[in-house]
């Protein structure tokens, strides 16, 4: 579990983080979104120590990540792993002596047949397995994050902390390592940390999100709730704020999840036996579950009939 | 004349061979110091950083027929003497570090941050963060870096024919300028161009090869 304590940081007159506060569970895909400066890279980097931070804390499994230095930090460092936007592979080693690296840099031997095995495996984990002689500047940019990957994972870290590790991607890879990215959580009951500006990873895998905005969370939670009905600057981020609305009437809008399967606009305008327009709806896709929204407008003499109706059928609402 | 341009293609090709080991030797201590010590690096030292830059720099400031002659009462306590062939490996030498110190500082400092950074993420030590990745990512800046030395060495060599230390530079000055003896002239400079060119190929095909 990482804790994430009243976390301030500046450099030098500049805050970068205030307040931050958020609790990160084992096992979890936490996403961190916002835009570019938001402090989202640098909370990332509190995590595993390459930043020092002023005040507040960082506790992982019991370690309070301010208080150690030196090698004790070093060994936290190694039980993490990290991708990065830009790969960082290092382009004179082959794609085999880049994801030995970190066992390298812990005095470990890399030529025995279990380490041999054990980076074979990693790269047939990550689809690579035909590539370990090839150096990194003959792969494309989703082969290069799928060795970074495989060399996050050879120290079998219990987190992987991804740094906009497909902003430099195309949506059909940044799909293939979103999708690599879940398995490993699957499969190895990794915990794995999202930095991205890009919705659709918070989409496709995360199972919790935090909304940074200026080094503050604005908001928190499971990623349907914070944009389906989204507070004002994650509508900014979204860049939802243009919904031309219809001037009379009320406007309700309407929130559905997937367990509301019955086909509610047309039972309430039979039911009611009331006529309203459908001003607009988005649909979205949250791993691979339909969350969306509806605004509807009604004429103001029905308003409270519908009020009514929306209550009883258990549909979330409000009027815009 | 064969004799004599033989004899001293040998003493230039042993006085660049030593100064050229000797100097990337000493010369890597401050390198790596300074990449240490500079302001993006792994252990940020102003003090350090600037003091060491400053000390490169007016080493480097000298002009190498004057640090020879400043150099002579050190010379004659490394070498036993100064003046020969030998002992004009010593001023070669101290002038080749501090280029060869900011030579290799450049290679390794251009190495991707992003890809010290990953090190660091690993819990990768200082150490390991320079034996691992600067010098592996920075080897071929430094082999280009080491061609250019040799190739400076070749030239200030020339100059060690004022302490009597030979070579080829001195065949052209004593036979070729001062006996108006073009022929000494012409074939000297080809042996200078003919060295020069051969350690830029050999340079240029290394550097293909690690790059």
């Amino acid at each position: 579990m990482i804790e994430i304590r009243n976390l301030h940081k500046s450099f030098t007159d500049m805050q970068v983080l205030k307040d931050v506060t958020i609790t990160i569970n084992d096992g979890d895909i936490y996403g961190i979104i916002g835009q570019s400066g938001a402090g989202k890279s640098t909370l990332l980097r509190c995590i595993n120590g390459l930043e020092p931070f002023q005040s507040g804390s960082i506790i992982i499994d019991g370690e309070k990540v301010e208080d150690i230095k030196g090698k004790e930090l070093r060994i936290l460092q190694s039980k993490m792993g990290m991708i990065f936007q830009n790969f960082n592979l290092l382009n004179r080693l082959t794609v085999y002596e880049n994801v030995a690296l970190p066992l390298q840099f812990w005095g470990k031997k890399t030529n025995t047949p279990e380490v041999k095995n054990k980076i074979n495996s990693l790269l047939k984990l990550v689809g690579l397995e035909d590539k370990a002689q090839s150096r990194p500047r003959e792969l494309s940019g989703g082969q290069k994050q799928r060795v970074a990957i495989a060399r996050a994972l050879v120290m079998d870290p219990k987190i992987l902390l991804c740094d906009e590790a497909t902003s430099a991607l195309d949506p059909k890879i940044t799909h293939g390592i979103l999708e690599l990215l879940q398995r490993i959580n699957k499969e190895m009951g990794i915990t794995i940390v999202v930095v991205t500006h890009q919705m659709e990873v918070v989409k496709q895998i995360c199972q919790t999100v935090a909304f940074l905005k200026d080094g503050q969370v604005l908001a928190s939670g499971r990623p349907e709730e914070l944009f389906i009905r989204p507070i004002k600057e994650i509508k900014a981020f979204l860049q939802e704020e243009s919904e031309l609305l219809p001037d009379n009437g009320v406007n309700f809008q309407l929130f559905f999840s997937d367990s509301s399967s019955d086909p509610l606009i047309t039972m309430m305008a039979r039911d009611l036996n009331i006529d309203f327009s459908i001003v607009w709806g988005k649909l979205e896709d949250f791993r691979s579950s339909i969350y969306g929204s509806l605004v509807i407008n009604v004429a103001v003499e029905n308003a409270d009939k519908v009020k009514a109706y929306l209550d009883e059928h258990e549909v979330a609402w409000e009027v815009l | 004349m064969w004799d004599v341009i033989l004899k001293a293609s040998g003493e230039t090709l042993y006085m660049v061979f030593w100064s050229t080991l000797f100097s990337v030797i000493l010369g890597f201590i401050p390198a790596i110091i300074l990449v240490l010590t500079s302001p993006d690096g792994l252990k940020p030292n102003k003090a350090v950083y600037e003091t060491l830059s400053l000390i490169v720099n007016v080493f480097r400031s000298f002009p190498f027929i004057i640090l020879m002659v400043i150099l002579i009462p050190f010379t004659r306590v490394i070498v036993g003497r100064a003046i020969g062939t030998k002992a004009a490996i010593v001023p070669l030498t101290i002038s080749a570090i501090p280029f060869i110190a900011r030579v290799f500082e450049n290679s390794l400092r251009e190495v991707d941050p992003g890809v010290i950074e990953a090190a660091r993420s690993f819990g990768a030590s200082n150490f390991k963060i320079i034996t691992h990745v600067y010098l592996k990512e920075g080897l071929p800046a430094m082999i280009s870096g080491i061609t250019l030395l040799i190739i400076n060495l070749l030239g200030y060599s020339a100059m060690g024919g004022a302490i009597g230390a030979g070579g080829i530079g001195d065949v052209a000055l004593r036979y070729g300028y001062q006996q108006y003896k073009i022929d000494y002239l012409i074939v000297t400079s080809i042996v200078l161009i003919v060295f020069v060119q051969l350690v830029q190929m050999i340079g240029n095909y290394i550097y293909k090869k690690l790059a």
